[in-house]
């Protein structure tokens, strides 16, 4: 997945390679161009961002914010905006994005606004430049010719790191979501239980398991009752990553048993070839640990006298 | 740009050097510990197989970025006879035997990506790939 | 580089203190299969809390081991297996079948303990 290239008929087949430098300008006349369009942009900061901000406010973007808040970023924005136009960094204004990105993104800013208004500053700055230097066609022609192809690059950047910012949040946020669902809970003193609820995918079973051993290292446990009575269903894949908890917890020195193994969850694990004998496997939760505390030698008393001392 | 090594295999010393890189490299990245020795862990069947198949090789450990994700790639080459029956060597199951086989399907499981490609003129070459969490 | 072995009563204590090259791997192997015959020990353990990686050779040698010390008379548990070492493990199908397994020292003793006092009490 790489990043978009912007496809524009005046680019003369110049290569804006994905390591995001904006092309240094190819003659000193550029070079002037450019300064003295950046002038241009430092001397009319003040209307040409109220100008700005009027059009945020008029398109409705940026609702979720503040008229001050939306002020201050819109500064920063623009003095950024024009800072990249003057030196052609890219990654002080990558570094900026992904900083903008980060802050706005939980105030709940969509793609579409961070697109939207650094789209309309293009315009409103480019507009300033047609009403300025109107007069000479011929040089308002080669102040755009500079300006155009730096501030797509910079709309781009700008978008792409606010886009990548947010993958990245989502993924954070679907890890800590699954390792809030599955708990491994210590009951007693060297025996855990991990109940398993809902809809199994590989990813989450990996994460499982790897959960699962930590726990079996941090509380020394003997035995792991693991209860699959909440799984909804279970395919191969799945199966084999139980085996493999088995196994793996198995070399920690832990012993687990399974329980609540339905009929078809059974079917399934003697169809991808496990040997139910080998797995230690009871029929309920109850049963399970009751199982488990025979197994680390408490006396097991009938429930409705809870007295367990080790033998 | 990228971070790249490349480590010549053809003794066991050189197993135990290559999987240090790929650790090293996967700590200096971020990777979560778990992922940096699954990484390794790859790497060392990896350049067993050339040593037992091949007698040498070499692998080449790197970083790749695709978008903001980042990850590691290695390859590991041979020269060697190339294996008779790849569908075979990486059906699961083979890699439990006793013997444990090539242990490619477990190295695949290990991984994100996995490609082989391998035939008795151009020897074998597995590539791998495994991304930063 | 050599792995030293302790003896503790009857048993031998093999602490791997760095990554072993293959050499040193099999170099272990039988040193503690001779020792074994060489003191009559019941039991052996290996720890290898230190090693970050275990791979097929690994786990090959081990169960070697495991199997010779057996033949000489005595068992043989292996510790401190690292929880991402175990999980790298058994993805690509490294169970260490028919070796026996405890989280550490501690529990590598206990379960000797047991395991031996049920030989003599059948004897």
């Amino acid at each position: 997945m790489g990043d978009q290239k912007v496809k524009r008929s005046e680019d003369k087949g110049k290569d804006i390679s994905p390591v995001r430098k904006i092309p240094p300008p190819d003659d000193e006349s550029t070079v002037s161009l450019l300064r003295e369009l950046v002038n241009h942009l430092r001397k009319n900061r003040t209307q040409l961002r109220e100008e700005w901000a009027r059009r945020i406010t008029a398109a409705k973007l940026l609702g979720a914010m503040t008229s001050e808040e939306m002020f201050a970023e819109a500064t920063s924005v623009y003095d950024n905006y024009v800072e990249v136009l003057e030196t052609g960094a890219v990654e002080a204004l990558q570094a900026y994005a992904r900083d903008l990105s980060e802050r706005i993104i939980p105030r709940g800013v969509e793609t579409d606004e961070v697109v939207g208004i650094v789209l309309l500053l293009r315009d409103v700055l480019a507009r300033s430049l047609f009403a300025k230097y109107q007069t000479d066609f011929q040089l308002l022609n080669r102040i755009l010719d500079a300006y155009e192809p730096a501030a797509n690059r910079i709309a781009n950047t700008v978008a792409v790191g606010f886009v990548q910012e947010r993958e990245r949040i989502i993924r954070q946020q679907q890890e800590a979501i699954r390792e809030l669902s599955t708990p491994v809970l210590q009951v007693r003193e060297r025996l855990l239980i991990l109940p398993i609820i809902g809809v199994i995918d590989s990813q989450r079973a990996r994460q499982l398991t790897e959960q699962l051993l930590r726990g079996i290292r941090t509380n020394r446990a003997k035995v792991v009752v693991i209860d699959i009575t909440g799984v909804a269903a279970m395919d191969a894949t799945v199966a084999n990553h139980l085996v493999q908890t088995v196994e793996a917890s198995r070399l920690l020195g832990a012993t687990v048993i399974v329980t609540g193994l339905s009929p078809e969850i059974a079917q399934t694990l003697v169809t991808i070839g496990v040997d139910l004998g080998k797995m230690n496997t009871v029929g309920d939760l109850q049963g399970g640990i009751e199982e488990a505390e025979r197994l680390l030698g408490y006396k097991v008393t009938p429930f409705s006298e809870v007295s367990q001392q080790p033998i | 740009m990228a971070n790249e090594t490349v480590v010549s295999i053809n003794t066991d010393t050189d197993v135990v050097a290559a999987r240090q890189k790929g650790r090293e490299l996967a700590t200096a990245l971020g990777f979560v510990s778990t992922d940096s020795t699954l990484l390794a862990t790859a790497i060392s069947e990896l350049a067993r197989n050339i040593i037992r198949y091949a007698k040498k090789g070499e692998i080449l450990i790197a970083s790749v970025q695709s978008g903001d994700r980042v990850g590691i790639t290695v390859v590991a080459r041979d020269n060697g006879p190339g294996i008779a029956n790849i569908s075979l060597a990486m059906q699961d199951g083979f890699s439990t035997s006793g013997g444990l086989g090539l242990g490619l399907p477990g190295v695949k499981r290990l991984m994100d990506e996995f490609h082989l490609v391998s035939d008795a003129n151009n020897g074998t070459k597995v590539t791998i790939k495994k991304w930063k969490r | 580089m050599e792995v030293p072995i302790l003896k503790q009563g009857l048993y031998l204590i093999a602490s791997i203190q760095a990554a072993l090259s293959d050499v040193d791997l099999l170099h272990l192997r039988d040193a503690l299969a001779e020792k074994v015959g060489k003191f009559r020990a019941r039991g052996v353990i290996v720890d290898v809390t230190v090693l970050d990686v275990m791979d097929s050779f690994a786990s090959r040698t081990l169960r070697d081991l495991a199997h010779m010390t057996r033949l000489r008379g005595a068992e043989t548990v292996i510790v401190g297996i690292q929880p991402e070492v175990a999980f790298a493990m058994v993805q690509l199908g490294l169970t260490l079948e028919g070796v026996d397994t405890a989280l550490d020292l501690e529990e590598g003793l206990a379960f000797l303990e047991k395991k031996t006092k049920r030989r003599t009490s059948r004897g």
